[in-house]
This record gives structure tokens, C-alpha cells and sequence, in this order.
């Protein structure tokens, strides 16, 4: 098994992984309030029939985002 | 402890928050609204005993839920502008927080930065009927212990904790003393110089304010304050992304280190619970888009039916009070208005009252179960290609309703690119008050029966809402070419689990659409149909003379029948009067499209209300003749004779060109000054009448043009 990070636009319906960091700034001042912290556990619920956005699980709720911001949320996964 | 206190309701969206406000305040509840109808700010009013029995008075003031007080969207500005400036006539005594018990965590983040504000506050856990059967434990004294607040479990939805939640609002206020977090520590020059020099009254809303200088712009302060934060936050280099982030991070790690010793939860994966179940059906690549589509096809099909049978009483009863009227008061000026105008102008309000009702009724479930939410999730891709949103299909659906509190909750959409366009599509969606002419209309020349058992009526009224639809995606389409906007689009959203709607809430918000419905749109239905019937009984000095003798000599002469006499003079009259002779002015213009001065009337007073359109048809022939009290307005237009052709006025072609007009064109003044205000631009609402109703008078013309025997 081996650790790997990547962005999370490319994880498949039902990984799961660690937040890691955020290449974009901005856009990270959004998900950090809503609860998408360094550090925490998140899993791809579901991905939009058109395969965008997708939701994902994060501190304890389900949250709707595109592709492009999931793009710059970087997740560490065991894989 | 007695007398008045001001108090701030909030939360974050989907919190249960208006159940808490209506549990609190009942039907004592004030909107402050807009000419039309919509919900900006909420108040509300509740008198509490204290424990020595006196009563205090508390105004609450419900605001629109927020994640931060880092506004992102304009509907998050209202919050902060009221909890950080301390001159805004709203800014609160007392807080009351509403967290979502079974999301604490991030419920918890706003909570903590009004603690910091030194704003007293009462934590209210709601929705603890879900973190029970969740089986989460919550350890409230603990965390009220920690977090130096009262705090309340709550379930909203059976009033369970409202009874501690107002004994706890009539103890002594205090003040948090200590920090959640201690920002100061962030930048501490800029905190230190900013309360010392501008007198800010706490250390986290000099750091607020020095965050957000674009909107404390705004604030009731003396402009030399404004500059001296600008010229402070410049000196010290202040970096507000970068501040924001460390704040926001900080604030987590104290949260997730009080809830690991408050909080108890058993790790139950989301796929066990009822909601991804139902999501896997409701957001399936099949089934999801054919369940929305069947969702819409049933509300039109029930609204139709349903509502006709309350509407038939309601014309009725109208008829029935009208021959009352007539007939016992005597003939002559007053018997004319009251029952021509007045009461021909309440009938045209008070008719739609079922439908608009209903109407509301099933936007409001859509949205409080928390399947809105998904048809945005599903749709966001289809109408990015659009230029719009996901957020963008929840302002067009209720625009079904109305276009003025949709367009408002365009606030939603953090992109102004795609609200821009949002609002300038969103009145083309066919909104209640063209039902009622819809619905006119269709009875006319459309036949009863069904067409594959589905009721033919419902159907054409059906395509007549796709058609909006499919009229504001084009002119989306246009416009995401059009409008020059260089800015990052968004589409961050919760999507909250589905639960029961909230009858209770639902129908007090419903009660207040109505009642809005009823009295301001009411109140310009009426003026109107006044001052119509003012226009058309009344015409130049002496032309009414002379008609009425014109008629006596040739009856008497006995060129006409004497019979005939009254009802010939009553045409005569109403084409001479001042309405008529609007009419004619823009017959020339509107003949290509099928209509006749009389539409003309009618159309010419839409530009205020569209359902106004109703309002005048009654008024316009129950002008034309005696024998109108007895029939209903449907009646006397189908009555309604084309002296060109001998034909019925209101053929095929003419009630299709009219129902298009009405689909497409811009006629109504709330949502001009809804669109002026959201956009701050005379030229949006300006080039939204343009071409919309260029649009309508190019479709119409087509259709009659090309249905026309």
C-alpha cells in the first residue's frame, strides 16, 4: 500500500481520502468554512449523471462542488 | 428585568432556522417588503414573562442563514452588516444562534465568531429529533460550560425546548468574556491601532472589519474612520486571504477539540441512511431527470384541476353578489362603480387565491424537503453550458411563483456573471400572475376533453410554462455571449439531508404570500380597475350627448329597434370613452398580432400587473351592457362578437397570440424595481422590457399571422 496525493476532481465514487492542502486560495476561503479542513476525512459520495459537480462527505455532511474546485483540493490516499 | 430587547436570529442555511423563528413569533410576524412581494428580513414579535411576571417585549429579527461572517454572496452581507456595526438600527441586544445538531462542527464556526464579537448569544441545538435517532449524544452543560453561553437542545419541529429556549432569553444579558480565539494575535498592530484610534468595541470586529473594508463601506460611520481602517490596514500591510485562512483554521482545531470531549457520534457511514438512498434515485442518471420532469408535470396537472373547483365558487359567488348589488341599490353612478369596478376588480384578484396558493404550496415542499438542492446538483452542468448555475434553477423554479422574491434569491450565486444573466431570463419564466390569463384564456379556445387521459387544458398550459422555460435558456444563451465578465464561477452548495417538510412553516408561509398577494398586488388590482372604469364610463364633454341622442332620434324614427337602443349606446359609449380612444390610439399597432382596442385597454394597464389583464376584460365588459352581472367574465368574452367577420372575437389564433404575449412580455413594475435594486443599474431592467417585449410582439405576430383564417 502506498500513499499517494492527488486532486480530488480525480477520485473515483466511493474513495475516500485525507484532505491535504489546497492549490488555490481563494477558492480554499470558501471550503474552509464550509468545513473542508486540512486534515479531514472526505469520501466521493456521488458524482452528477453528467459527471459534474460531485458530492462529496465532509465533517459530517454532504457537499455539492464542481469539478474545477475539486481540481484544487489536494487528498492523500492509501492506495 | 422588563421592557424591550432586540433580538438576531442566526444560522447557518438549512439550520431549521425559520422554524425556530415561527415557533418563537407565531403569526406575529412583519415582513419587510418590497412593492410586490418577498422576504428579505423577517420580524417578528413575542411577548415573554420574565420570572418576576413582568413582560418583556421582544422584537426578533429573522436573517438570512450564512456559513461566515465573510460575506461571499450578496444574501450573506445582510448578517454582517447587522452583528459588526453597531449603529445598524437591527444590530442586536442578544443572538440567538441556531446550529443543526447532527453538523455541529461546522455550525459551530459561525457561532464562534459572534462569540467573539462580545455580542451576548444563546446557542440553540436544533433538530434533535435526527441526532437522536442518529444516536449522537451531545453533553449541552459541558459545552455550555465551555463555550460561557446558554445552551438549548431543541427540536423545532415539535416545540420541544421552546418553553427553555424563552426563559433563557428573559435572564440578564451578558456578555462573552473570553476570546474563542484570540485573533489579535494575527495581526496585532492593526487590532491594537484600530480599537484604540476608531474605538472598534472588540478585537475580533477590528479584525472583521479589516477583512471585509468593501462592505464596512457601507456602514453608518463617520468617513474619516472608513479612511483611517483603510490607511491602517495599508500601513501594517494587512493581508486579508491570508488572515481569513489562519483565523478559519484556528477556529476548527478549538472546535474539533470541544466537541471530542462534548460530543459523542457513532461513525455511521452516509450510505446506511435513508437520504443516499433516496438520493440514489432522485439523482440517478435516468431516473433523476425523469422524476424532475414528472415532479413538474404533476404539480401543473394538480394545480389545474384542483384549483378549478374553489375558483368556479369563488366566480360565482362573485356573479351572485354583484345581481345582489345591482338589484338592491339604487341604479345610478355609486351602483356602477361598485359593481363595474370595484367589485369586478376583486373578483379578478380574489379568484386566484386557490391557485397561487397551490402554486406556493409545492415550490415551498420542494425546497423545504431538500430536493431543490438536488435538481441544482443534477442540472448545474446543463446550465453552466447556459451561462447560468445549479444555484440558477432555484431562482427560475420559484419564479413560477414569482419573479420578485426569485429574483432576490438570485443572492445565492457568488459568480456576477451568472447571476447577471439569472435575472435577466428570470422573469420570462411564467410566474402565478400570468395563470390567471393563461388560464382565461385557455378555457376560451381550447376545448375540454383529454388527449392520452391527460386533461387537454392542464397539457396546453403545461407547454405554455415549458415555453418559458425554453425562452429563458435561449435568452441565457444569448446573454453568456453578450455580457463581458471576466470572474470565477462557483458552484460550492450543501446538500442538505431530506426530511418532512415543516407543515407548520409552510403554511405561515404560505398565509403571508397570499396576504401579500391579496393586499399589495391586491390594493393595485383594485386602483387600477377604479380609475379603468372611470376611463371607460367617462369620454370627452358632450360625446355621451350626443351618442344618447343620435339613438333616441333613430329609435324613435324607428330605423332600430327600441330594445336594441340601450345595449347599442352602452358600445357606442365605451368606444367613445377615454379607455376607447387609448385603445384605438394603439389598435394600428397591435391588429398585425389579432387583438382590438378592447385587448388594447387591457394590454396597456398589464404593464403594471400582469393579472391585472383579468381585472380590466371584467371591467371592460361589464361596462358593455346590463345584462353583464349575470354572466362571468369567461362567458361575456366568449360572447364576445368580431364585427369583421361576424366570428367570435376571441378565435384560435387571437387567444394563442395573446397567451404568447403574455408568456414573453415584461408587464410588471415589481420586478422593474426588484431588478433596478439587485443590480443597481437602470440599463438591466431597461434592456430586460426591450427585449422581452419585443420578443413577445415577434412571437405573437407569427402566430396570428400564420393561424389566421
Amino acid at each position: 500500500m502506498t500513499e499517494t496525493v492527488r486532486p480530488l476532481s480525480s477520485m473515483r465514487k466511493g474513495q475516500k481520502g485525507v484532505i491535504d492542502s489546497f492549490t488555490d486560495y481563494e477558492l480554499s476561503l470558501k471550503l474552509l468554512e464550509m468545513g473542508c479542513i486540512p486534515g479531514e476525512i472526505i469520501e466521493v459520495i456521488r458524482i452528477a449523471p453528467l459527471g459534474d459537480p460531485i458530492a462529496i462527505s465532509v465533517s459530517g455532511y454532504m457537499l455539492g462542488l464542481r469539478k474545477a474546485e475539486a481540481s484544487t483540493v489536494r487528498v492523500r490516499m492509501q492506495e | 428585568m422588563s421592557g424591550k430587547i432586540k433580538i438576531a436570529l442566526v444560522g447557518n442555511p438549512n439550520s431549521g432556522k425559520s422554524t425556530v423563528f415561527n415557533a418563537l413569533t407565531g403569526l406575529r410576524q412583519k415582513v419587510a417588503n418590497f412593492p410586490g412581494v418577498t422576504v428579505e428580513k423577517r420580524t417578528g414579535y413575542s411577548n415573554l414573562k420574565t420570572d418576576n411576571g413582568e413582560i418583556l417585549e421582544a422584537e426578533i429579527i429573522d436573517l438570512p442563514g450564512t456559513y461566515s461572517l465573510y460575506p461571499k454572496s450578496p444574501e450573506e452581507i445582510l448578517p454582517f452588516q447587522i452583528l459588526c456595526d453597531p449603529n445598524n438600527e437591527s444590530h442586536p441586544d442578544l443572538t440567538i444562534v441556531v446550529a443543526d445538531g447532527t453538523n455541529l462542527k461546522r455550525n459551530l464556526f459561525l457561532c464562534s465568531q459572534i462569540l467573539d464579537l462580545k455580542i451576548p448569544v444563546i446557542l440553540v441545538i436544533n433538530m434533535m429529533d435526527i441526532v437522536i435517532y442518529k444516536k449522537m449524544s451531545i453533553d449541552f452543560e459541558g459545552l455550555s460550560a465551555r463555550l460561557g453561553i446558554p445552551v438549548i437542545p431543541m427540536d423545532g419541529r415539535s416545540g420541544k425546548g421552546l418553553k427553555e429556549l424563552k426563559k433563557a432569553i428573559v435572564q440578564p444579558l451578558v456578555s462573552p468574556v473570553k476570546d474563542f480565539i484570540d485573533v489579535r494575535e494575527f495581526a496585532p498592530e492593526v487590532v491594537d491601532e484600530l480599537r484604540s484610534i476608531v474605538k472598534v468595541d472588540s478585537n475580533y470586529n477590528a479584525f472583521l472589519g479589516a477583512n471585509n473594508l468593501h462592505i464596512i463601506s457601507g456602514f453608518e460611520m463617520q468617513q474619516w474612520k472608513k479612511d483611517k481602517i483603510t490607511f491602517i490596514c495599508e500601513k501594517y500591510k494587512f493581508d486579508p486571504q491570508q488572515m481569513q485562512a489562519r483565523e478559519t483554521l484556528e477556529r476548527y482545531k478549538v472546535i474539533t477539540l470541544i466537541l471530542k470531549d462534548h460530543l459523542k457520534s457513532l461513525e455511521s457511514p452516509l450510505q446506511k441512511s435513508n437520504s443516499y438512498k433516496i438520493d440514489s434515485f432522485l439523482t440517478h442518471r435516468v431516473w433523476g431527470y425523469l422524476i424532475f420532469m414528472v415532479v413538474l408535470f404533476l404539480i401543473f396537472q394538480v394545480i389545474f384541476s384542483w384549483a378549478s373547483y374553489p375558483m368556479d365558487l369563488i366566480d360565482s359567488g362573485f356573479v351572485t353578489l354583484s345581481q345582489f348589488v345591482r338589484t338592491s341599490l339604487p341604479a345610478g353612478l355609486l351602483n356602477d362603480l361598485i359593481v363595474d369596478g370595484i367589485l369586478a376588480g376583486l373578483n379578478g384578484i380574489v379568484v386566484f387565491v386557490p391557485q397561487i396558493t397551490l402554486l406556493f404550496f409545492f415550490v415551498a415542499i420542494l425546497e423545504d424537503t431538500g430536493y431543490m438542492a438536488r435538481v441544482s446538483f443534477i442540472m448545474d452542468r446543463v446550465m453552466k453550458k447556459f451561462g447560468m448555475n445549479g444555484k440558477s434553477l432555484i431562482p427560475l423554479m420559484s419564479s413560477v411563483a414569482c419573479a420578485v422574491p426569485a429574483i432576490m434569491s438570485t443572492r445565492t450565486i457568488q459568480n456576477r456573471k451568472e447571476r447577471l444573466i439569472t435575472i435577466m431570463v428570470t422573469p420570462l419564466m411564467s410566474c402565478s400572475a400570468r395563470l390567471p390569463v393563461y388560464t382565461l384564456l385557455i378555457a376560451l379556445v381550447i376545448p375540454k376533453g383529454s388527449i392520452f387521459g391527460f386533461n387537454m387544458q392542464g397539457l396546453v398550459m403545461m407547454i405554455l410554462y415549458l415555453l418559458g422555460f425554453v425562452a429563458a435558456l435561449v435568452a441565457a444563451l444569448a446573454m453568456k455571449y453578450i455580457i463581458k465578465k471576466k470572474e470565477r464561477s462557483f458552484f460550492v452548495m450543501e446538500l442538505p439531508m431530506y426530511r418532512v417538510p415543516r407543515w407548520s412553516s409552510i403554511g405561515i408561509h404560505l398565509l403571508e404570500k397570499v396576504k401579500i398577494f391579496l393586499f399589495d398586488a391586491g390594493k393595485v388590482i383594485v386602483a387600477i380597475s377604479i380609475i379603468l372604469w372611470v376611463l371607460s364610463s367617462f369620454g370627452p364633454s358632450g360625446t355621451f350627448d350626443s351618442i344618447e341622442k343620435k339613438y333616441q332620434e333613430q329609435s324613435s324614427s324607428g330605423q332600430i329597434q327600441q330594445s336594441e337602443v340601450p345595449r347599442l349606446i352602452q358600445t357606442e359609449k365605451l368606444e367613445a370613452s377615454y379607455a376607447g380612444k387609448l385603445g384605438h390610439f394603439i389598435e394600428p399597432a397591435i391588429a398585425p398580432l389579432g387583438f382590438d382596442w378592447k385587448i388594447g385597454i387591457a394590454l396597456i394597464t398589464s404593464f403594471a400587473a400582469r393579472e391585472v389583464f383579468v381585472g380590466t376584460m371584467s371591467t371592460i365588459y361589464s361596462v358593455g351592457g346590463d345584462e353583464s352581472a349575470k354572466l362571468t367574465i369567461k362567458e361575456k368574452m366568449a360572447a364576445e362578437v368580431n364585427p369583421k367577420t361576424g366570428g367570435p372575437r376571441y378565435t384560435f389564433a387571437v387567444g394563442l397570440s395573446l397567451m404568447l404575449f403574455y408568456a414573453f412580455a415584461m408587464q410588471c413594475m415589481s420586478t422593474v424595481a426588484v431588478v433596478y435594486r439587485e443590480t443597481k443599474r437602470i440599463r438591466y431592467p431597461l434592456i430586460q422590457i426591450l427585449y422581452m417585449s419585443g420578443l413577445a410582439y415577434l412571437a405573437s405576430l407569427i402566430v396570428y399571422q400564420l393561424l389566421k383564417p
